[in-house]
C-alpha cells in the first residue's frame, strides 16, 4: 500500500492507535468555516476529546456533487459568508496544535488544481495535516498529486465503491496511503437509517485487495452502525449526522454526538 | 482565409503529417478532457464507453441512427445562401446550416436520439438530464417517449420561472420536471443535481448529458452524434457554392453543435473556424459566460478544460441572455483547438447577439435562436473582416463565403426577444417564454 516506506501516515497510526484498544477508528467529518472557523477547530477539538481518532474538514466547494443536502447546506453557508480555501491551513494548525487527532482534509480536486497540487501540499503539511481525500479525484488522474503527497508526507486517500471492478479496487487499494475510503452506497452523502446490505462487501473486497485499512463512510451515523460497521472493517467515518448537530446544538451537540458514537458517553 | 491559424508544435506536425484531428477519440484533448469523477461513477462511464465503440462498429446501430434522423428528426438539414443578410457582413457569401429546421428546432435531437439508442443497448430505461431554456430538456422528454422510457429533467429554479413554456412541453411530453433550488439555481447546478441523481440510480439510469462537455467518453461520443451537421454542410457547400468555406461560425456554450459543425472541416486548413462564446453585457463588466476568452483552465463536471472560477478555483456564474450558452465550463476539445489554435473563439455580447437576431428575422423570414444569434453577430464580424482582406488583395468579397451554424429556432425565445424590443411587456414575457 505504501511505496514509500520512510513515509509515517499519521491517519495509519491513529487508526492502529484504535485498533490497539480493541475497536474500529471513529473518523469524524465537518465543513470549514460552518458556522466559522474558530467554531470548525472548536468543534474538531471536541471531536478529537470525546473520541474521535480522525478528523476530517472539508473544503466548502460550489458544486460538490458527492454532497446531500445537510452538507450542501452547510458548505453553502461557509461560501456565502465568504469562506477563503486558504483557511483550511490556519484550522489545520488550529486543530493539530491542540490535539493529537490525526487531521485529514476532504476535497473536490479544483481547488487544489488551482492554488496548485504542490503548493497546497507543502501548506498543508506545514500546517501539520495527514493528507487528503479526494471525492472526485481517482487514482487515473492523481499523477501530480503522486508526487506532491511523497514530497510532503501525506497520506492519500481514495474512494471505492459498490460499483468498483475488482481490477478497480486493486488498482485504488495501491495507490492509497492511511486507509481507502469505503463508500458504502450507491448515492451522495447523507443520513440513512439502516448500514447498506452493500457495505461489507465493499469492505471485503478492499482487504482482499491488500488494504490494512478500511474504512466506511456515507449513510454513517448512529453507534448501532458504529459497532455493526466496526465488527469488519478498521474504522468508521461520520459526517452529515455531526454537521447537522453542528447545525442545531453548536459545539456541546457536536461533544454529545461524537462520545455517543465512539461509546464513550458509556464508559 | 489567406492568412492560417498558426498551430503549435506538436499539433503543426500531425496536422502537416496528414494526422489530422478528426475522429479525436479521448479521453484526452491535449491536456483537457479525462475523467474527474468519483469513483462510484466510473464502472457507468466504462459501460457507456464499451457500448458506445462497440455501436459505433455495428451497422446495425449506424443503420438504426440514420433511419432516426431521416425519418424522425427531419435531416438532412438544409443549406441556406443568406443574401440580403450578407450585405452586413461586408459582402461575402453566407450560408446558413439549417438545424433549426429539425424536429424539436435544434441540433439537439442529434445526440438524445444516440444517446437513447445507447441507453435501450445498455437496457437502461430511464433518462435523466440537466437543461438550462429547456431545448436539451425537451429534446430529452421527446426521446424518451419515442423510446418508451422514464424521463427526469433537472432544470434550475430561476429556469423553470422563466421557461414555463417549455417546462408544460416536457410534462406533456410525459416527463418530470426537478427544480433545483441548491447552489446557484442555474444550468451547472441542475448538472450537479442530474449527477447526485445518476450516482444514486445509476443501474438503470442513463444520464443524458445535453451537450460535448464532461467527462470521458461524452465529449467524444456527443461530438460523434453531431459530426453529421459538419458532414452534411461540407457536402453541401460543395455541392451549391462549388468550394468549402473560408470560415465557420458556431456557437459556444458547452459547445455540441460547434464540435459537430467543426469536424466537417477540422482537417481542411483553408477553412477558419471561429466559436462564437456569450459576452453577456460585456466581458469587461464580469457579467458573461466567455470561458475560453477570459477562464483557466480546471475541472468541472469530469473534465479538465477552461473554466469560470476565481482565485480559489470556486466556480463563477456565468451570465448570457441566452440560457443555452450560460455555462461556466466547455467541452475540452473546444479547450484543446483554442489552445492549438485550430479555432479561435470570441465573445458577443448580449446586444450584439440580439441585434443580428433582428436582423435576420427582417432580412431572411427567419427568427434564430439567441444561441444562434451569436454566431450570426460573429459571422457579421468575420465577414467583415474577411471583406477588407480581400480588397486589400483585390480580390473581389463575393469571392469569400461565411457558413453559419443555424444551431437552432427563436420561437422559444420569444418572451425574451419580445421584452428585449420592447414589443411586449416583461409580464407577458415571462408568461409566454
Amino acid at each position: 500500500m505504501n511505496a514509500s516506506t520512510e513515509i509515517v501516515s499519521k491517519s495509519a497510526a491513529a487508526i492502529e492507535r484504535a485498533r490497539a484498544l480493541g475497536r474500529p477508528a471513529l473518523i469524524t467529518y465537518l465543513p470549514a468555516g460552518f458556522p466559522d472557523v474558530q467554531a470548525t477547530i472548536d468543534a474538531a477539538v471536541a471531536m478529537a476529546e470525546n473520541g474521535a481518532d480522525v478528523i476530517e474538514v472539508g473544503i466548502p466547494y460550489s458544486d460538490p456533487v458527492m454532497d446531500g443536502p445537510v452538507i450542501q447546506a452547510a458548505t453553502t453557508e461557509a461560501l456565502a459568508k465568504g469562506f477563503r480555501v486558504a483557511s483550511i491551513f490556519e484550522i489545520v494548525a488550529g486543530i493539530t496544535s491542540r490535539c493529537d487527532a490525526a487531521v485529514m482534509v476532504m476535497t473536490y480536486w479544483n481547488p487544489v488544481m488551482r492554488m496548485g497540487v504542490r503548493e497546497f501540499s507543502r501548506r498543508l503539511a506545514e500546517a501539520g495535516g495527514a493528507g487528503l481525500i479526494t471525492p472526485d479525484l481517482i487514482p487515473d488522474e492523481a499523477a501530480e498529486w503522486f508526487a506532491a503527497s511523497d514530497e510532503f508526507g501525506l497520506d492519500r486517500v481514495f474512494l471505492t465503491a459498490p460499483s468498483s471492478t475488482p481490477e478497480r479496487v486493486q488498482m485504488t487499494v495501491e495507490a492509497c496511503r492511511g486507509f481507502v475510503y469505503c463508500v458504502s452506497v450507491m448515492g451522495v452523502t447523507g443520513a440513512r437509517s439502516e448500514v447498506s446490505a452493500a457495505t461489507r462487501g465493499v469492505v471485503d473486497a478492499a482487504h482482499e485487495a491488500g488494504a490494512p485499512r478500511a474504512c466506511v463512510g456515507l449513510g454513517v451515523s448512529r453507534r448501532e452502525h458504529v459497532e455493526e460497521i466496526g465488527a469488519y472493517a478498521d474504522g468508521v467515518i461520520v459526517g452529515t449526522a455531526l454537521v447537522a448537530a453542528l447545525g442545531e446544538g453548536g459545539v456541546p451537540a457536536v461533544a454529545a454526538l461524537t462520545a455517543h458514537l465512539s461509546g464513550k458517553d458509556k464508559a | 482565409m489567406t492568412t492560417q491559424s498558426p498551430l503549435p508544435d506538436g499539433a503543426a506536425d500531425r496536422f502537416l503529417a496528414g494526422e489530422g484531428l478528426r475522429h479525436a477519440p479521448g479521453p484526452y484533448f491535449g491536456e483537457y478532457g479525462g475523467r474527474w469523477m468519483p469513483e462510484s461513477l466510473i464502472a457507468a462511464l466504462d459501460q457507456l464507453e464499451d457500448t458506445f465503440e462497440k455501436a459505433k462498429a455495428d451497422p446495425e446501430f449506424e443503420a438504426e441512427f440514420t433511419d432516426l434522423l431521416l425519418n424522425y428528426a427531419n435531416r438532412p438539414s438544409l443549406l441556406t445562401e443568406a443574401k440580403r443578410f450578407a450585405e452586413h457582413a461586408g459582402g461575402v457569401r453566407v450560408f446558413l446550416k439549417r438545424e433549426d429546421l429539425n424536429h424539436t428546432g435544434s441540433h439537439k435531437i442529434n445526440n438524445v436520439l444516440g444517446q437513447a439508442l445507447l441507453a435501450k443497448r445498455m437496457g437502461k430505461t430511464r433518462l435523466i438530464a440537466e437543461t438550462g431554456a429547456g431545448q436539451h430538456g425537451v429534446a430529452s422528454a421527446t426521446a424518451a417517449a419515442l423510446f418508451g422510457m422514464e424521463c427526469v429533467v433537472y432544470m434550475g429554479e430561476e429556469d423553470t420561472r422563466r421557461q414555463a413554456l417549455n417546462v408544460a412541453r416536457m410534462e406533456l411530453l410525459g416527463a418530470t420536471v426537478v427544480p433545483v433550488t441548491a447552489g446557484s439555481r442555474t444550468l451547472k447546478d441542475a448538472i450537479n443535481e442530474a449527477l447526485r441523481d445518476w450516482v444514486t440510480n445509476v443501474e438503470h439510469t442513463h444520464y443524458l448529458l445535453g451537450t460535448a462537455a464532461g467527462a470521458h467518453p461524452f465529449p467524444a461520443m456527443v461530438r460523434y452524434f453531431h459530426e453529421v451537421i459538419g458532414d452534411e454542410a461540407r457536402e453541401q457547400m460543395l455541392a451549391q457554392a462549388g468550394r468549402l468555406p473560408d470560415a465557420v461560425c458556431a456557437c459556444v456554450g458547452g459547445g455540441s453543435n460547434a464540435i459537430g459543425i467543426f469536424h466537417g472541416f477540422l482537417d481542411d486548413r483553408d477553412v477558419a473556424l471561429y466559436g462564437l462564446e456569450a459576452g453577456g453585457d460585456g466581458v469587461e463588466t464580469g457579467r458573461h459566460a466567455a470561458t475560453i476568452t477570459l477562464g483557466l483552465p480546471g475541472v468541472l463536471h469530469g473534465a479538465r478544460t477552461y473554466l469560470m472560477q476565481d482565485e480559489d478555483g470556486q466556480t463563477i456564474e456565468s451570465h448570457s441572455i441566452s440560457a443555452g450558452l450560460d455555462y461556466p465550463g466547455v467541452g475540452p476539445e473546444h479547450s484543446y483547438l483554442n489552445d492549438i489554435g485550430r479555432a479561435t473563439y470570441e465573445p458577443i455580447t448580449d446586444t450584439e447577439a440580439m441585434d443580428a437576431l433582428r436582423l435576420l428575422s427582417r432580412t431572411e423570414g427567419i427568427i434564430p435562436a439567441i444561441e444562434s444569434s451569436h454566431a450570426l453577430a460573429g459571422a457579421l464580424k468575420v465577414g467583415q473582416r474577411l471583406a477588407e482582406r480581400a480588397r486589400a488583395e483585390g480580390v473581389d468579397p463575393s469571392e469569400k463565403i461565411v457558413l453559419v451554424s443555424l444551431s437552432g429556432r427563436g420561437d422559444k425565445d420569444m418572451g425574451t426577444a419580445g421584452a428585449w424590443f420592447g414589443l411586449i411587456d416583461e409580464d407577458t414575457a415571462r408568461k409566454g417564454e
